[in-house]
């Protein structure tokens, strides 16, 4: 062990002479640790001039491209080359290779599009695209909805499910103030505002249920719930609750509960009234985006 | 306890350190004849013949797909071999045809040794196109070795020039003969030639030209001794009684001159037939000496039985001191017994055997596949959906393929789930309860399927739909298998 940490012990055997030509033929670098001797194999001279031209060509790249960042800039570079530009190139061509068939889905109605299996074909890929980037956020990746955000997939729609009513909703939203032509329709805070009281919130409510057949809670005064309904729910959701597409009133009789199924969720549905939102897209999206998301939707399955 | 000095740990502290890398020494093989080098001209004409004129052949499928035999059309995702059509999902009979190369590479080498190195392999076959071309220009094996010791004058520049530009245009053509594979070879010869092909054919060209060039010409045997893998697997898989071709060590020792090996003879003395005239030698691609056993570098082509028969027929011996054989059949004439053969060999029934069954399972597959396939992927998002009246709805994607060269009208139809209701997104039409599907010849089409059911279904488990295709004229049939799930059945 004493014999490994005493250094010079190489230097004693003498044999460190960065002339002499060890067994390899090469000389040493002249160091010499616990005997360990270090041979001179300089770089290949291809590989230094390789490398000596690599670093020309990176001080050519600081004139040529974006290279070096200043206070509030950067030196832009010769080519004026950016990767936002080359974006808008490779989209402008993406777009111009698509322009066959979006100038023919812009010209071709939407029932039309649905015939012809090209088309169908085309449309359903570009609105399944559209609608992952668009509507996933809040209607699912699959359409499937959640609590207040509508499935799409089902064949209960609150402004309509034909494909032209769909493409309305898509162009204008839903509630949505900015654009004059949005679908609006609001329900009035019953119990928020004082027009019911929580008491007769509870028995409208079970009148409700009964529309669609649920069950409702033993004793529940059934009559007094249809007049409650008559005088303040009937003008949108109608007298059977089979609901009025014209002003987004959904229809209450049927199995599809946008908020729930259960008397606490229609209870504060009717206490807070009100109703969802959605943006309009007619300013985002072209008009063959906003065609295919159309078909796309009007063909999940439930479309009308 | 005193530690040693390093260079006493070191077993071979008294050898001289040589060189990791040797340096290339250059060969020039001597032309000769005989019967091996007939059979390898032969090869090389009828292995060169098939893949340069191979693309130009036609094959007539209708007006539906391409006439070339042998086609393999990236854009469009198919591959054509004569009667047969690949379609990118069947690209397993490519690993079947691996797999049969492989043992029949087995199987030769078990039989006859490295017959794929010497007679096959591609490397061998433009490096022998290639030597010719330089016999041709520069002469023989004497005068190519004079010549390069001696001084480089321009005759010898133009020499090599008119070489080295006749390679070239060989690798060019050869490179230019890969690329018409791939697309429609009168039509791509007519974009190449007037400069309209697309860029990947001419980089193509460029990268075959440039490996043909570098192979065949430049690098040769180097890459038999150090680039190709088989060498060493073959190696490994040999035996001893595989035909090899052999020095008879048993009748060419004690190497001696002629004069000498007479006049031992007329003593009655024991006398080798080899004399040592290195011809063999002379005339290896690899610039092996076959006597010294068989070796990685030995591509087994037969040159030297041809060199070595011309002599002892020179010499008035017996043809054949190097030949096909076997270590085995030396020992046993040393030891006075007679030769023996055994082609049929475990090892040799083993391959035959994989090679039945891997070609009749993939020619059994090709010829009972059908002419459609229907593939179905249930929606992932939402699993069912409930309609406003309480039903259940699954939503399917359907993917059908035509594999015909002709449109095609199947009947769709879904079993397995009484009283369901079956909508298809952009079907034709219906009539008589049946829908139909059409689809495009050497097509596939992809639909939406909604199958509808009641609410009241309480079945636990998913229940297993079918979904049948039957070609509306001659009623051949495809099923695709996917289950109707429900709330019940979603956990």
């Amino acid at each position: 062990m004493e014999q490994k940490t005493s250094a010079p012990s190489g230097h004693a055997n003498g044999s460190a002479d960065p002339s002499a030509p060890a067994q390899s033929g090469v000389g040493t670098t002249g160091h010499s640790w616990d005997g360990i001797e270090e041979l001179n194999n300089p770089l290949p001279r291809w590989w230094l001039w390789t490398f000596y031209a690599c670093i020309v060509w990176a001080v050519g790249y600081w004139f040529v491209y974006p290279a070096i960042p200043l206070v509030s800039s950067y030196t832009k570079g010769f080519l004026g080359w950016q990767s936002r530009a080359q974006i808008e190139v490779d989209m402008a061509e993406l777009k111009a290779m698509r322009s066959g068939m979006t100038t023919k889905i812009e010209a071709t109605e939407l029932a039309d599009i649905e015939k012809n299996p090209e088309l169908l074909s085309f449309a359903r890929a570009q609105g399944s695209a559209a609608f992952a980037v668009n509507c996933a956020p809040c209607h699912g990746a699959g359409a499937q909805g959640f609590k207040g955000y509508p499935n799409l997939n089902d064949d209960d729609w609150i402004w309509g499910g034909k494909a032209e009513d769909i493409l309305t909703t898509i162009k204008h939203g839903v509630r949505w103030e900015q654009d004059s032509n949005t679908r609006s329709g609001v329900m009035p805070s019953f119990g928020r505002d004082g027009i019911l009281n929580r008491k007769e919130i509870a028995t409208v409510a079970d009148y409700v249920l009964s529309l669609s057949g649920l069950a409702v809670d033993k004793g529940a005064d059934l009559a007094a719930g249809k007049t409650l309904y008559a005088a303040n729910c009937a003008a949108c959701h109608g007298d059977a609750g089979a609901g009025n597409q014209e002003m987004g009133a959904p229809n209450l009789s049927d199995k599809v509960w946008l908020y729930g199924s259960d008397k606490a969720a229609i209870m504060e549905r009717i206490t807070l009234g009100g109703g969802g939102v959605m943006p309009a897209w007619s300013n985002r999206l072209d008009a063959a985006t906003m065609k295919s998301l159309a078909v796309y939707v009007h063909t999940l399955g439930g479309g009308k | 306890m005193s530690v040693p000095t390093s260079t006493s740990f070191d077993p071979h502290a008294d050898e001289p350190d040589l060189p990791l890398y040797e340096a290339r020494k250059q060969i020039y093989p001597q032309s000769v004849k005989g019967t091996y080098r007939r059979i390898k001209w032969i090869i090389l004409a009828v292995t060169l013949a098939i893949y340069y004129v191979l693309p130009f052949i036609r094959w007539d499928r209708g007006p539906n797909a391409p006439n070339q035999a042998v086609l393999i059309d990236m854009p469009h995702r198919r591959a054509y071999f004569f009667f047969i059509e690949i379609w990118p999902q069947e690209v397993y009979y490519l690993t079947g045809l691996l797999i049969l190369a492989a043992m029949a590479l087995f199987l030769m080498n078990a039989l006859a040794g490295r017959i794929w190195c010497g007679y096959l392999c591609p490397q061998t076959v433009w490096t022998d196109l290639f030597m010719a071309i330089e016999r041709l220009i520069e002469g023989d094996r004497r005068e190519r070795m004079q010549r390069d010791a001696g001084p480089f004058t321009v005759e010898v520049f133009a020499l090599k020039l008119l070489k080295h530009t006749f390679w070239l245009l060989i690798a060019w053509w050869t490179g230019g003969a890969w690329v018409l594979y791939f697309d429609d070879a009168p039509t791509l010869v007519l974009q190449l030639l007037t400069f309209q092909g697309t860029a990947t054919a001419y980089i193509s060209i460029l990268v075959l030209t440039f490996t043909t060039y570098t192979f065949a010409g430049l690098m040769r045997e180097q890459i038999c001794l150090y680039a190709c893998p088989w060498p060493r697997i073959q190696a490994a898989l040999t035996d001893e009684h595989a035909l090899n071709v052999t020095y008879r060590y048993d009748r060419g020792e004690q190497r001696m001159s002629v004069k000498k090996a007479a006049a031992l003879r007329s003593a009655g003395e024991p006398v080798g037939d080899c004399i040592d005239c290195q011809q063999c030698v002379a005339v290896c691609p690899t610039g092996v000496d076959i006597r010294n056993g068989p070796t990685l570098g030995c591509i087994q082509c037969g040159l030297c039985i041809d060199a070595c028969d011309d002599v002892m027929a020179k010499i008035n011996r017996p043809a054949r001191l190097i030949a096909y054989d076997t270590d085995v059949n030396i020992k046993r004439r040393q030891s006075g017994l007679p030769n023996i053969f055994k082609p049929i060999r475990s090892r040799t029934i083993l391959y035959a055997f994989v090679i039945a069954a891997v070609g009749g399972l993939m020619a059994y597959q090709l010829v009972t596949r059908a002419p459609s396939t229907i593939t179905v992927i249930h929606d992932r998002n939402p699993v069912y959906v409930k309609l406003s009246d309480g039903r259940i709805r699954n939503a399917y994607t359907v993917r059908i393929a035509n594999m015909l060269n002709d449109p095609r009208t199947f009947v769709f139809s879904v079993l397995g789930l009484e009283q369901s209701q079956v909508d298809i997104i952009g079907a034709e039409h219906a009539s008589q309860g049946e829908l139909f599907i059409t689809v495009g010849p050497d097509q596939t089409r992809e639909l939406r399927v909604l199958i509808t059911h009641a609410s009241d279904d309480k079945r636990e488990a998913p229940v297993a739909l079918y979904f049948e295709i039957r070609d509306d004229l001659d009623g051949r049939r495809a099923v695709g298998k996917d289950f109707f799930r429900t709330p019940n059945t979603v956990h």
